[in-house]
């Protein structure tokens, strides 16, 4: 079961909304299926960003992936440990792990995502 | 010939020991193979460090044999095997008319009149249809034993104390590039010292229904050595530090052996012809149009295979492998650069997603083991 008090994407990332910011990663599901991470690429703060627009890309031994906002919004902040520590996306994905803040654009965008019991189905299909 | 590939995926003979470790399986070359195990920074640490395990069953074996088998090869591929002593071998090339590169391979010379040929997976049929054809005139035949043939490596710095305690084989007298025949683990087989990793290491050949006993018997003479399965995913990143040519990315139809930085093994003061002299001894009178070099990255980023290489606004060539690489903690690529770009110490620009990244162009491989 993946954590109950985030949102996801079917892109595998996941969003924790606290007032009129958002907290995004990607799920454990994702980080695994990438294999060990060694490079992740984040906007610079003050990026805005339409939902499920290219915002990064996570590069793990032998693959590039793109990462996709979950929702609109501008970049508060990302993630400087990653650049050192990539792999805490693999080992914290939900916690240490975590790529970007964003301040919403739009709060109600979030009840168009997946919640955990849906999220839990679409990884159990495969 | 090629048809029988389309019914689906070769198994290994060992797929069964795959799926019992967990392993992640990927199409490669026409087989199902392992892509990983536990992961690929870990296998690919464990076989610096202390040795791994690998499945090469994948790999086509082609055996020659017969009164002129050395001629035949000789004619057949660039280098010359008949210069071979019995129980050494030598990485060679086969190529077309027009000098590009067909595959890769290693010629192992068993006997007088007996050779074993071992070429990639991917191209292993067409290796074996070049190799019929191109024996048509010569006292030898082609036996193909890809099917067969069971093929595992052992990898790393402990890879003596792990395998000479359960082989006849005597390691003290078995060089690099040497095979020797004898059993392991009380099993029939082929014992070479050979690999792709930059690591000492042997690869052991032996029939299909033997490959589970041996591989059992080679994880547990390991155990306390520290050895681990290792897929083809660290197999790709070890043989990237040790700037070994990956057929499909630094090698391929439109490639030949002196761009690839192989011109070495083109043996044209050979006797006789062999298949593309004409189009080589071109190439290295006019000398290559672009030359294989190292990259190391100075600015974030990993170069990637296809991504495009700059020198000041004039495009100078493209990646053809890259990653971060495990041992050296850095980003490093190969790349083909034009011939003025090519010499250690320039500066290049990776274009990495529409921005520019600096490299440095190095020599090949990037790591070398101490000895």
């Amino acid at each position: 079961m993946v954590p109950t008090d985030l949102r996801y994407t079917k892109d595998h990332e996941w969003v924790r909304v606290e007032g009129d910011e958002a907290t995004v990663g990607i799920t454990a599901y994702a980080a695994d299926q990438l294999g060990d991470i060694v490079f992740v690429e984040l906007p610079d703060p003050g990026r805005a960003l339409a939902q499920f627009a290219t915002f990064g890309v996570v590069e793990s031994v032998k693959a590039v992936s793109d990462l996709f906002a979950p929702l609109s919004g501008e970049v508060a902040a990302g993630n400087d440990k990653l650049a050192a520590s990539p792999e805490l996306v693999n080992s914290d994905p939900y916690g240490d792990g975590w790529m970007i803040r964003l301040r919403l654009a739009d709060a109600t965008e979030t009840d168009g995502l997946l919640d955990a019991a849906a999220y839990d189905a679409l990884i159990a299909e495969g | 010939m090629t048809e029988t590939l389309d019914a689906g995926a070769h198994l290994s003979p060992l797929n069964a020991r795959h799926e019992g470790l967990g392993a992640r399986m990927i199409e490669f070359g026409g087989w199902l193979m392992p892509v990983q195990y536990s992961g690929i920074l870990e296998e690919h640490r464990a076989v610096r460090e202390r040795a791994g395990l690998f499945d090469l069953s994948h790999m086509g074996e082609l055996f020659v044999e017969g009164e002129q088998a050395g001629d035949a090869l000789a004619y057949a591929l660039v280098t010359n095997p008949p210069t071979l002593a019995e129980g050494r071998a030598h990485y060679s090339m086969i190529v077309a008319p027009d000098g590009g590169v067909i595959d890769d391979l290693i010629v192992y010379r068993l006997g007088a009149q007996r050779y074993l040929v071992v070429a990639n997976a991917s191209n292993a049929q067409v290796v074996s249809d070049a190799l019929a054809e191109r024996l048509s005139g010569f006292r030898a035949v082609l036996d193909d034993r890809t099917l067969a043939m069971a093929l595992c490596a052992v990898q790393g710095p402990r890879s003596v104390d792990i395998v000479s305690p359960i082989t006849t084989v005597d390691f003290g007298a078995l060089k690099y590039y040497a095979i020797a025949e004898g059993t392991v683990a009380g099993i029939p087989a082929l014992v070479a010292r050979t690999g792709y990793t930059g690591e000492d290491g042997f690869e052991v050949f032996v029939e299909n229904d033997r490959a589970d006993e041996l591989w059992d018997a080679l994880l547990a003479a390991g155990s306390s050595a520290g050895i681990v399965p290792v897929g083809l995913g660290a197999r790709d990143t070890l043989r990237l530090e040790a700037g070994m040519p990956l057929y499909g990315n630094e090698l391929d139809r439109s490639t030949n052996p002196f761009e690839a930085g192989q011109g070495r093994i083109v043996k044209l003061d050979k006797p006789g012809d062999f298949v593309g002299r004409g189009a080589l001894e071109k190439v290295a009178a006019d000398g290559p149009k672009r030359r294989l070099v190292g990259l190391v990255m100075q600015g974030r980023g990993i170069a990637r295979h296809g991504y495009p290489v700059l020198s000041g606004e004039r495009g100078t060539g493209v990646v053809t492998s890259g990653t971060q690489s495990p041992t050296l903690g850095k980003a490093i690529a190969m790349a083909y650069v034009a011939p003025g770009d090519a010499e250690p110490g320039t500066i290049v620009d990776v274009e990495i997603r529409e921005q520019r990244v600096a490299a440095e162009v190095v020599g090949l491989p990037f790591y070398r083991r101490s000895a």
